[in-house]
């Protein structure tokens, strides 16, 4: 049984209904396009990824990558995989005409990736980076950078990473110890080791493009101190073609959990006379750079987790439709048949939270990348501000609750299939593992929880939060006219209540007792997720009870189902799941602290 | 050389098509729509023929709705380099189909016509012979392997006793197999390129043709199911079953 890559009606539904993806077609930047242009890119990517991704999904986590001391080996499909990525374009969809791009909007080119990410999230890794670090060498590279490294990151020829953490630096980039000298011809010796780098050495391409943090002597202590450097695997001669193999060495292959398929490396830089690297932008703003490149990859972060979650939604429903186990708690028969596991209410309910993790994940990230198109292309200037202060408060809940609840579909995935899903002749434990890194990197929960509640909510007088709320209201208003929104619409304005005090109470105690206020940071990260993630069902609902009610004599059975199940999947989010935050704010209300007061030596 | 490639709008293959409940036809209601997927393979082989420098011109066709376009789209972003859409708001039948074909193969004389064997929607297998007859060109039919040379265009063609190879003089019709080629996938530079390739509207009156159904729909239902499978005893029992049960022998 094959599982089916997402659910196209639904992708549809989330572009075309719950976003207004058409309206982009108005924007000068994307005049040349059409709804057409839209479907056929779409079309395309699950084409590729069915054909090419999705066969070694499973082969490529039984083989995982291997280096004999000089060449790391990937399963061939692998290379297949890259070569039709890089040949259909999805390298240089999203950059504009002139530069050999095709000017793809953002919401396209994300759901276009989310197919890749449903088929094989491990080898649509080398895709992502590559998109990733060309984009940063694309916004804060000299032109001569870009002239040298960009055309081998568009057509495939050269793969990026992004080579942050260290051995002994992770969340605190602050403190890293990679060092970059100053050279007589401009350039800089970059020494200093990298941990969990991911795509860091194959051969899929020719060279490998990474973007390296690292302090300059002298530079001030902290987050201010970091610069951010190419420093290619080869050299690139001014013509694009390869010079000396540069002074990075891989001093081996980390061996994961899931998504094996991604190279996890070790990478030491000047093991010999010195890196050669290459300044981006100014000394001492690497870090401020590198964000713009992690808020996105965070954005793809949250994508991914809820894909993953997706595919074993899918998976498991056509798993429980065939399964037929006992009988229904009513029938007294022991000779009537077995009812197939759907049939079982308990089995439903697995099943139902997963389509509320996994659509209203996927519903989170293509509206995050709709507020990263709109910062980017919206009309005014206003509007250009606005969704840019919405996406960065909402980017680490965007991050954050999809790898939280992605990963949790997952586990009520192998739930439904009992032994099956424990065992690996079934993928869904897979899908787990694959899943379990997304709470890790790019910033791990913890982290994305003092972001949220330290940084993103308080910053510009709770600008950010104001427009959150402005735009739930709407929605609140939108609901009332039908009695099923509505009903949801009321009960998500009574948590919202509860949910506005206890956030105004936490931004007077942040000043006062930031450790203690802060202590509970991962506590709100997920309040917030489930408030945010309420208002994205009961839009969903609001659409769907508009249809059911205009159109319930014109709709095929079909579209009726589908707005039927995303108005009970709403139901179910906002009935069972929202009110679980009562306890939570009970606890930041209160300024629990007993995580914050267990000490050391209780344990 | 120029290529003709009929292409048609039918429900996208993984879409499993139920009968209608009062038995008047398939219900394809908002269903998924492709490129008939043996079209596919005849626009892949006319690239194919193009890029060895055979071909120099693709005329991609569909007759058929107006949404019919987008196949067509499919077909210029594969490689066609224009598009004729013969519009009509009625299915038409293999033989209206093949006289709409026909009045463009009278007015673009190609060297060469390319179409599915079938469209997996109506299953008849008609058109390409159909074609034939009316515009009196040879036909090579359920090709496997397509070659042109010296004026001539071998066809392997997939039959039941094995591989038969044909020469046909051209102007020919060649309808393809399933094995004939890989199709490939519309890059997204071609995906624009696409858009901004040349497509005409016809419909079938602007052609001359008659398009009225010949054929009588009695009735479409979805096949029986399958019943659950039993054991039997031995040999004589299985022989009973089948023939007083099964009434196969
Ligand atoms: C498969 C994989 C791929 C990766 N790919 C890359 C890559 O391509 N490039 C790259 O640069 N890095 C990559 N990473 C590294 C990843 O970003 C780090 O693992 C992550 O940032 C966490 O750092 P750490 O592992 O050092 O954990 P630590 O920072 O040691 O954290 C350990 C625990 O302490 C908690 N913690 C740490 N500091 C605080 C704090 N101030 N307050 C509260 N809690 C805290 C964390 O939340 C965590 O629970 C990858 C990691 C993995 C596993
Ligand atoms: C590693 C491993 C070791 C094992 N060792 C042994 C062993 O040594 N000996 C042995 O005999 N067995 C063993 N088992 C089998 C194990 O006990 C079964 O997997 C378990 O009982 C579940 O049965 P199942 O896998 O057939 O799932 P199913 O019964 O098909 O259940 C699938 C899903 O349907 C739900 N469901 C089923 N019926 C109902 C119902 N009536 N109402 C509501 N929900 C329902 C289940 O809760 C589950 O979520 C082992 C299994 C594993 C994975």
């Amino acid at each position: 049984m094959d599982t089916p890559l997402l659910n196209d009606s639904d992708l549809h539904f989330l572009l075309y209904e719950f976003l207004d993806t058409e309206a982009l077609l108005a924007r000068p930047r994307y005049c040349e396009h059409s709804r057409e242009v839209f479907d056929a890119t779409l079309n395309t990517a699950k084409t590729i990824a069915e054909k090419y991704f999705a066969n070694h999904n499973a082969k490529g986590d039984a083989h995982e990558p291997q280096f004999d001391g000089e060449k790391v080996s990937l399963i061939p499909e692998t290379q297949a995989a890259w070569n039709a990525f890089a040949e259909a374009g999805f390298l240089a969809a999203h950059h504009d005409f002139d530069d050999g791009g095709l000017q793809m909007p953002e919401v396209i080119l994300r759901t276009a990736m989310a197919y890749f990410t449903a088929a094989n999230i491990a080898t649509a890794g080398y895709g992502f980076l590559t998109i990733g670090a060309a984009n940063l060498i694309h916004t804060f590279g000299s032109p001569e950078q870009k002239a040298r490294f960009l055309p081998a990151m568009l057509d495939g020829r050269a793969s990026g990473t992004m080579a942050l953490t260290e051995p002994g630096q992770g969340s605190a980039l602050a403190d890293i110890k990679t060092s970059a000298t100053p050279a007589d011809d401009g350039s800089y010796r970059i020494r200093g080791n990298k941990m969990y780098i991911s795509g860091g050495d194959h051969s899929l391409t020719e060279n490998i493009i990474h973007l390296v943090l690292a302090k300059i002597a002298g530079a001030p202590a902290g987050a201010g101190g970091i610069s951010l450097f190419i420093v290619p695997k080869f050299l690139v001669n001014d013509d694009g073609t390869l010079g000396a193999r540069n002074d990075v060495a891989l001093a081996g292959l980390l061996h994961k959990m899931g998504f094996r398929n991604t190279t996890s490396t070790v990478l030491n830089f000047g093991e010999r006379d010195g890196a050669i690297g290459y300044l981006v932008g100014e000394p001492h703003q690497g870090l401020r750079y590198m964000f713009q490149m992690m808020n996105e990859a965070r954005i793809g972060v949250g994508a991914g987790a809820a894909i993953l979650g997706y595919q074993g939604f899918n998976y498991s429903l056509n798993y429980a439709r065939q399964r037929p186990q006992g009988r229904l708690p009513s029938s007294r028969d022991a000779t009537s048949p077995q009812v197939n596991i759907i049939e079982h209410a308990d089995v439903r309910r697995l099943l139902l939270s997963q389509k509320a993790y996994a659509e209203g994940g996927l519903a989170l990230c293509l509206y995050a990348s709709s507020l990263v198109e709109d910062a980017r292309t919206g009309a005014t200037e206003t509007a250009r501000t606005n969704a840019f202060t919405l996406l960065d408060l909402i980017t680490p809940v965007v991050k954050s609750w999809p790898s939280k609840y992605g990963l949790k579909a997952n586990d009520n995935a192998i739930q439904v299939l009992g032994g099956a899903g424990y065992i690996r002749e079934y993928p869904v434990e897979q899908y787990f593992r694959d899943n379990r890194l997304n709470p890790i990197h790019e910033g791990t929960e913890g982290i994305q929880g003092l972001d949220l509640l330290g940084r993103k909510v308080p910053q510009k007088n709770m600008a950010g939060y104001q427009l959150l709320r402005a735009a739930i209201n709407a929605t609140l208003d939108d609901a009332r006219p039908f009695d099923s929104a509505h009903a949801l619409a009321q009960t998500l304005a009574t948590h919202l209540h509860a949910f506005d005090q206890t956030t105004q109470q936490l931004m007077a105690r942040l000043a006062q007792t930031p450790d203690a206020t802060l202590a509970n940071a991962t506590v709100y990260l997920d309040v917030f997720g489930r408030v945010l993630v309420s208002w994205l069902w009961l839009k969903q609902a609001v659409i769907a009870s508009r249809q059911l009610d205009q159109h319930r004599t014109d709709l095929p059975d079909v579209e009726i189902n589908f707005y039927r199940g995303k108005l009970q999947a709403a139901r179910y989010y906002i009935e069972w799941e929202l009110p679980e935050i009562m306890p939570q704010l009970a606890l930041l209300d209160g300024a629990n602290s007993r995580c914050f007061d267990m000490q050391d030596a209780w344990f | 050389m120029k290529i003709l490639v009929a292409v048609k709008r039918v429900v996208d293959y993984n879409v499993k098509v139920r009968a209608k409940a009062d038995g008047t036809g398939a219900d394809t209601a908002n269903a998924k729509m492709s490129i008939n997927p043996f079209c596919e393979i005849a626009v892949e082989e006319a690239v194919r023929l193009k890029e060895k420098g055979v071909a120099t011109e693709i005329v991609a066709i569909s007759i058929g709705a107006k949404q019919s376009q987008e196949q067509i789209r499919t077909a210029l972003a594969l490689g066609a380099d224009r598009g004729i859409l013969v519009e009509t708001d009625t299915d038409l039948e293999p033989l209206a189909v093949a006289k709409c074909l026909k009045a463009i193969v009278d007015k673009e004389t190609p060297d060469l016509v390319i179409l599915g064997k079938q469209s997996i929607d109506g299953d008849n297998n008609q058109t390409g012979q159909m074609l034939g007859a009316l515009a009196g060109m040879p036909q090579g039919t359920f090709a496997s392997e397509v070659n042109v040379a010296e004026g001539k265009v071998k066809v392997t063609r997939e039959i039941d006793g094995g591989l038969q190879t044909v020469a046909l003089n051209l102007p020919a019709i060649v309808t393809t197999d399933l094995r004939l080629n890989e199709p490939r996938y519309a890059s997204l530079p071609n995906i624009m390129k696409a858009k901004k390739k040349p497509l005409e509207t016809v419909t079938p009156a602007d052609l001359g043709v008659d398009t009225a159904t010949r054929v009588k729909l009695l009735k479409v239902a979805p096949p029986a199911e399958r019943q659950a499978g039993i054991k039997v005893a031995d040999v004589a029992e299985l022989v009973e079953k089948l023939k007083n049960e099964a009434k196969v022998i």
